[in-house]
């Protein structure tokens, strides 16, 4: 297939891996792809399986799903049941447990939960309800909020007034600042979003090279964008440099989308604090619809719990979600917590590091000691 | 190395015994936790088992029902040891609710023929008769009812089976959705050894009779709201003929059989594995996906092999038969793009794992609730 298979074959990927270790044959080196998407690949791929055993890849906190809290899920499923509403989402949210139960639990009992792939499918179905109340569950980084702001232009264009959007965007650079100031981790350098990047542009990313020293690699999604990308952070680092640079240039470009940028601006303003899953409170990370679109803004129109929920006690999604420990460290991954049993977040979404590892995850124990031995020799070094 | 305090660290025996551990969970048996019935309990993965196990398997449990296999197979007249030439029969019944009924490739009636042929078929069966019991909801078109029915009496007579026996209710508007069907069908084992989930044995190999995920694709692109334009047909068709075709070649060399329906590959893979306590290795560069199909999951985020397909089956075959029974199917109008994918191994039992197309290793699961796509 076209634009697929170039990006996964196995001859260039093992070359790769290969220049990859001449490059930096003992340093253990722990990079962290921020973006969701490329855990997913990560381990549906088995790269790492591929890469030699000095490179650990630890998962960030860019699946949009994984990071939202449990008392917005529970305010989604609060707006399902009111009366009247149909209320769509993304099929990726329908699992997501909240503190009783997810949005399919909703629906068999009894709320109008449909699933849509985009927010102008969800307006479509408000057009077509016109006696009903459509709410739209918005989530995402930078990546779907675009989609979300012309879907709210449209709305006001053609005054659709029984549409309303559960505005949870979130943005992608506030929770990297935080992860680089958390005294928890030490890395080594950034897989860069690749998605997010094609609407925000590089330059965002630069304090993280300038201020931090950490080379951050905008990446692809295919297996040998991911292997390039690492490629090209342990040249870097190799040539004692820290740069911001963009190895998924087929679809981003240095100064983003700034049409999607302007209408992002147009409809929606930062909120001053949102609650992140597992990273807490982050001022000025997540977006809210500006005061001009109140009457599409379901947080306005409705009666909302807005109950802050601590997580689950047992879970560890928020040292997952930092990159401070892996999937499988956690105290519940596998036995309690598990896809079709999620106690956090990171178990449900596909994208989640848990779920990804669980799905896909190499059990393979003798790829899994030698990379121990690397780390623990590492260790004593220290 | 301070921030590992709170997990299993990196000592590797630790981390091994988790990886363990959590090896063991995933054998565990399932069960139903869940309060109400949602649609992940019908999707055939995962939440389906639980459902099966938690609550049918139990209650009404016995050792032809235990087997779990797509038909009960049991001896003809009176089942006493000293019927040793008895005919061996086979039984089983399917239910069909799809939406849109009428789809690209084929319709309700077609698929509820063509699935209970093929549940006979897997047990290395002949299918003879099928029983067909409608539940029609008030104002349901008779034109489609007729074509329906017409589509579903044109698949047994191209099958050669009959339809003996039929029942027909109608509910209260509101109360169903159009039609469902239900089929039973009988059929006579031509198949000299045991077949059967539990059958499989180290070193076997694993033959898939075409390209994966047609079916369910199909369906999901015929159903609102998906604007994406596609060739892609159901592949619905009844596999017995494929089936005779593999048992002349193969004989008691064909260790199980499956038609990958709703679960798609992974699930059937992953209850053979369970079922027989051994592990199968999967070449993912060697399973035949459609151009199509693979764009169609790239865009929405769904893994080929967990879609459903309505006219494929995987066999199990033992090493010495493998060429000639891949031959077979090759030869066969239904198995000309047949593929050997992946073989039986015994350690560590009761898992899948596939070498991926960049030359990396993964495990392959069960599908857990419906394939919802992925947002970004």
């Amino acid at each position: 297939m076209k634009y697929v298979d170039e990006f996964r074959d196995s001859h260039l990927a093992s070359h790769l891996a290969e220049a990859i270790a001449q490059l930096n044959p003992e340093q253990p080196l722990k990079l962290m792809e921020v973006c969701g998407g490329h855990t997913h690949t990560i381990y549906k791929h088995g790269i790492e399986d591929i890469l030699p055993p000095t490179i650990d890849l630890v998962h960030g906190p860019g699946c949009p799903v994984c990071v939202l809290p449990m008392g917005r899920i529970d305010d989604a499923i609060a707006l399902a049941h009111t009366d009247g509403v149909i209320f769509t989402t993304f099929g990726d949210m329908m699992r997501v447990p909240g503190s009783n139960g997810s949005l399919l639990d909703a629906r068999a009992q009894g709320a109008d939960v449909r699933f849509v792939y985009s927010p102008l499918d969800a307006l479509k179905v408000a057009q077509q309800n016109p006696e009903r109340q459509v709410i739209f569950f918005a989530i995402g980084f930078e990546t779907t909020a675009p989609s979300t702001a012309v879907t709210l232009l449209r709305a006001q264009a053609e005054q659709i007034r029984n549409f309303s959007i559960f505005c949870n965007h979130i943005t992608v650079v506030p929770p990297i600042k935080a992860i680089l100031d958390s005294p928890d981790l030490r890395l080594d350098g950034f897989v860069g979003p690749g998605h997010v990047s094609m609407v925000i542009g590089l330059q965002p990313y630069e304090f993280i090279a300038r201020d931090y020293h950490k080379p951050v690699v905008i990446s692809g999604f295919e297996p040998l964008d991911i292997i390039q990308s690492v490629y090209m952070i342990v040249k870097q680092i190799s040539e004692g440099r820290s740069a911001v640079e963009n190895q998924y240039i087929r679809v981003v470009r240095p100064e983003g989308n700034v049409k999607a940028l302007q209408a992002m601006d147009r409809t929606m303003e930062l909120r001053p604090t949102f609650e992140w899953r597992g990273l807490g409170s982050i001022p000025y990370s997540a977006l809210k619809l500006r005061p001009a679109y109140k009457a599409w803004d379901a947080e306005e129109r409705f009666a909302v719990p807005g109950i802050r929920v601590a997580d689950p006690t047992a879970c560890q999604c928020g040292e997952v979600l930092k990159g401070a420990i892996k999937p499988w460290e956690c105290r519940v991954f596998g036995t309690a917590c598990t896809p079709e049993t999620p106690i956090g977040t990171c178990m449900v979404s596909s994208e989640g590091a848990c779920a990804a590892y669980y799905n896909f995850g190499r059990f393979s124990m003798a790829g899994e000691r030698a990379r121990l031995r690397v780390l623990n020799s590492e260790a004593t070094k220290q | 190395m301070e921030s590992r305090r709170t997990s299993p660290g990196t000592n590797p025996d630790q981390v091994l015994a988790k990886i363990e551990r959590v090896r063991q969970a995933r054998r565990q048996k399932f069960y139903l936790r869940d309060e109400r019935i949602t649609l992940s309990h019908g999707s055939g993965g995962k939440a389906t088992h639980n459902l099966i196990e938690g609550i049918f398997a139990p209650a009404f449990s016995n050792p032809l029902l235990d087997r779990m296999d797509d038909a009960a197979v049991f001896l003809a007249g009176i089942a006493n040891e000293t019927a040793q030439n008895a005919p061996r029969m086979a039984f089983t019944t399917d239910t069909y609710v799809v939406s849109p009924l009428f789809f690209p490739g084929g319709d309700i009636g077609k698929l509820a023929v063509h699935g209970t042929i093929n549940d006979l078929a897997m047990a290395g069966a002949e299918p003879l008769y099928l029983s067909a019991g409608f539940i029609l909801e008030e104002g349901f078109a008779v034109a489609d009812l007729r074509r329906i029915v017409s589509s579903m009496a044109e698949a047994a007579r191209n099958a050669g089976v009959a339809i003996v026996t039929g029942d027909t209710k109608v509910v209260q508007r509101g109360k169903g959705d159009g039609i469902f069907i239900n089929t039973a069908g009988v059929g006579l084992v031509r198949a000299p050894g045991m077949i059967g989930q539990n059958q499989l044995r180290p070193g076997d190999k694993i033959l898939l009779s075409g390209p994966i995920g047609d079916h369910g694709i199909a369906i999901m692109l015929a159903r609102e709201g998906l604007e994406l334009e596609s060739e892609i047909k159901s592949d619905s068709a009844p596999l017995h003929t494929l089936v005779a075709s593999l048992l002349d070649v193969a004989g008691e060399g064909l260790h199980c059989l499956k038609d990958p329906t709703r679960g798609g590959v992974a699930t059937s893979l992953n209850e053979m594995a369970l079922a027989s306590e051994v592990v199968i290795m999967l070449d993912e560069a060697a399973i035949p996906v459609r151009t199509e199909v693979r764009g169609a999951c790239e865009i929405l985020g769904l893994d080929p092999l967990t879609i459903a397909n309505e006219g494929k089956l995987i066999a199990i075959v033992s090493p010495d038969v493998a060429d000639a029974a891949l031959a077979a199917m090759r030869a066969h109008p239904l198995g000309h793009e047949a593929a050997l994918i992946g073989s039986v191994q015994a350690e560590p039992a009761s898992m899948v794992f596939m070498q991926t197309d960049i030359g990396g290793k993964r495990v392959l699961d069960m599908l857990v609730g419906d394939p919802l796509p992925r947002i970004c």
